[in-house]
């Protein structure tokens, strides 16, 4: 471990152990995966290592959680995201292959993808 | 590979949790967790105490927040499938208000946490204090770069000074003063030194900073060398705190790794290291010219204070000497100026305090309020008040060395002044809880007892002085006092108080003072009626059963150690008071409170 030598150095040291802390703070996004039986049995596990896969690529900060069956089975996967002052946007059917374009389109570029919303 | 973390699970790895075993479960929940392959996903990590140790081993999920109480290995499967997996709170491990039975499965919902302001404590149970990284990631260091670089020595002394911090070893000097003298003393070799001695009884605000967050104090002692110009620091550690000797050894191995301890620091030019000196046992190393006595290697007697230690101290060279919890408020002062240092608190008493609050209270632990707030809402909001529906009696802050509080107190705002004024003291920051089974001349002889035991011998007045004051208690407690009692008490506390050599003996007859003030009736209770009220004094009391409530079950019977009671099965049974040597078993176990104590 090289010795620090500047307050730049230490800052640099800063932002890389920045995300071994992350989880215990506040980040604004928090992104809900639905995880019962029924969206375990249609793939959500994989769906939610896309999306964490997909946020570390593009080092992205979200909270990534898990909840159980909220009744809605056959739309499963589910995948709610939910910014600080934004409402909650919920996807349905949700597949890996989705998740690059969802991570792009409704958190980079700030846009809902109407077409994957769940319309009740 | 790409980093897929999802989930940091925070499980106290304290002195406190680890009795309650922690350990077990931390092991536990890593093996579950691999054995359900999600090692990628979930993180555990070993904390430092976070206060809440009623409730350990104490576990909290992030994100959100999940607080789980009492964790045993046993509750692991279930918390992986239920909240880690499926995201539900598993509610039976929840905390719950103890007065109204609420469930309140969010760490920031519990008034315990959310009524406390928690800087001093900002990163115990948020970090893993074994890793430096942590502590760096959430601000750590960033003071002493600002202090290093950007502030000169006397500019940092101001800012100190301008915040307002009172030594938080229960002294309450000044601190910005203190590093002035220091500073200004004759001198090449200048020392800083951190009293982590904490001898008070019930008292661990400072186990929990040493062990929690020992960077904290690193970096306050750092910056506090760099102002008054020493290169060498001690860090005094009661050896009865064996985790916190090695999370601060530990946290200065990694320190000097990284540069930020050592030769020059951050490349700065300043050179500061640190050692761990550890204590012997004794309560009255606490006391800072005691203490250096003790670091030098001498026997630990404190010494004629008609010199500072800030100008001659360890030997004799300028010292600095500081309690761990001064040295942790440091860098917050430095990140965040005096200014705001200064808008938390009263006119007299700046900042934060911590305190232990323990004894008679529903939810003990450790907290941190601002300087201020009331005792009431201390005891009540935060602490949830008496158990079993008792009564408040009072509370003793500061120590064996400190005064209890009346009830009719209870909206004291709470701060150096307003506690001596009321006859008691800030201390370190222990707060014991007394509730209307508590015999205060009892506590009084209790305090006493520990402290003949602790102190020295040096100085007549204490050596003398506190074993007389504890002969006429005991006599009292005995139902043998005399009215005159009281006068002669009074009298040797007060010249104890004034003649003693060091804080020790000067603050020994609080205790006895502080009761007599408030309390005067009992102390006539015994010796003029020779009657305990709150049934604690053995020779004063009587143990009897209660033949309305008395269903004959037999239990206190067969737990009886003495025989002493007597009964058919179901019919009411009676104590014969001459075998009856008042252990109170019988009182502890009869389920239908037949067992009255007068």
């Amino acid at each position: 471990m090289p010795k620090l030598k500047s307050l730049e150095e230490l800052s640099r040291l800063r932002a890389k152990f920045q995300d071994d802390v992350t989880l215990r703070l506040d980040v604004g996004t928090t992104i809900t995966v639905g995880m019962g039986t029924c969206g375990i049995s249609a793939g959500a596990r994989e769906v939610m290592h896309a999306i964490l896969e997909e946020l570390d690529r593009r080092a992205l900060d979200a909270h990534v959680t898990t909840v159980g069956c909220i009744g809605m089975c056959e739309k499963e996967p589910l995948v709610d995201i939910h910014q600080a002052d934004k409402p909650t946007v919920t996807y349905g059917n949700i597949t890996p292959a989705m998740v690059p374009r969802l991570i792009e389109e409704h958190l980079i570029k700030g846009q809902v993808v109407e077409e994957w919303v769940v319309k009740t | 590979m790409a980093n897929i973390r999802r989930a940091n699970v925070m499980v106290c790895r304290s002195t406190g949790c680890d009795a309650a075993n922690s350990l077990a479960v931390i092991e536990a929940m890593r093996e579950e967790i691999e054995r359900r392959g999600l090692e990628d996903e979930i993180q555990v990590v070993q904390t430092g105490c976070r206060g809440f140790c009623a409730m350990g081993p104490v576990m909290d999920i992030y994100p959100g927040g999940v607080f789980y109480c009492r964790v045993q290995p046993a509750d692991v499967p279930e918390i992986v499938e239920e909240t880690l997996i499926k995201g539900r709170v598993v509610e039976r491990l929840s905390y719950k208000d103890p007065v109204t039975g609420e469930v309140i499965p969010i760490y920031e919902d519990i008034p315990f946490y959310n009524k406390q302001t928690r800087h001093v404590l900002r990163n115990c149970g948020r970090i893993d204090p074994q890793k430096i990284g942590e502590y760096i990631a959430l601000g750590g260091y960033s003071a002493l770069g600002h202090a290093l670089f950007g502030m000169t020595p006397e500019e940092i002394i101001e800012e100190v000074k301008r915040s307002g911090l009172r030594g938080r070893g229960g002294g309450g000097f000044p601190t910005g003063r203190k590093w002035e003298s220091a500073r200004q003393a004759a001198g090449d070799v200048k020392y800083v030194v951190a009293n982590g001695d904490e001898g008070d009884p019930g008292a661990f605000m400072d186990r929990s900073l040493m062990e929690a967050d020992p960077h904290s104090v690193l970096e306050g002692m750092t910056i506090g060398a760099y102002a008054i110009g020493a290169h060498e620091g001690y860090i005094y550690v009661r050896d009865e705190y064996p985790l916190a000797v090695k999370n601060l050894d530990i946290a200065i191995e990694q320190a000097r790794e990284y540069g930020l301890l050592g030769e020059d620091i951050l490349g700065s030019g300043f050179d500061f290291d640190v050692k761990i000196v550890r204590g012997a046992g004794a309560f009255v190393c606490g006391e800072s010219s005691a203490l250096m006595q003790s670091l030098e290697g001498k026997v630990g007697e404190p010494r004629p204070k008609h010199f500072h230690a800030t100008e001659r101290g360890l030997w004799d060279c300028p010292t600095c000497l500081n309690n761990v919890k001064s040295w942790a408020n440091i860098p917050l002062i430095i990140s965040n100026g005096a200014d705001w240092f200064a808008s938390i608190g009263t006119e007299g008493s700046k900042g934060t305090s911590t305190f232990c609050l323990v004894g008679k209270i529903l939810n003990p632990g450790l907290i941190e309020v601002p300087m201020g707030i009331t005792l009431r809402e201390i005891v009540y909001d935060i602490g949830g008040g008496i158990p079993d529906g008792k009564e408040f009696k009072a509370v003793q802050t500061g120590g064996p060395s400190g005064g209890c509080i009346p009830a009719s107190l209870l909206d004291l705002p709470v701060d150096f002044d307003s506690l001596t004024e009321a006859g008691s003291m800030m201390g370190s920051g222990a707060m014991v809880v007394m509730d209307d089974r508590t015999c205060m001349v009892d506590i009084a002889r209790y305090f006493l007892d520990f402290l003949k035991d602790e102190s020295c011998g040096k100085c007549t007045p204490c050596r003398e002085g506190i074993r007389r004051m504890l002969e006429i208690l005991t006599r009292i407690t005995e139902g043998q006092g005399e009215m005159a009692d009281l006068e002669t008490l009074e009298a040797l506390a007060k010249t104890v108080q004034s003649a003693s050599l060091c804080g020790l003996g000067k603050t020994a007859p609080n205790p006895v003072l502080s009761t007599l003030r408030y309390f005067r009736d009992e102390y006539v209770a015994h010796i003029v009626d020779k009657k305990c009220p709150a049934g604690v004094c053995k020779a004063l009391i009587e143990y009897y059963i209660i033949a309305d409530k008395c269903i004959g079950c037999g239990l206190c019977r067969r737990k009886c150690p003495q025989e002493a009671i007597s009964g058919e099965k179901k019919e009411p049974h009676v104590i014969d008071p001459a075998l009856c040597i008042k252990c109170g078993v019988c009182h502890d176990v009869c389920k239908f409170d037949a067992v009255g104590v007068r």
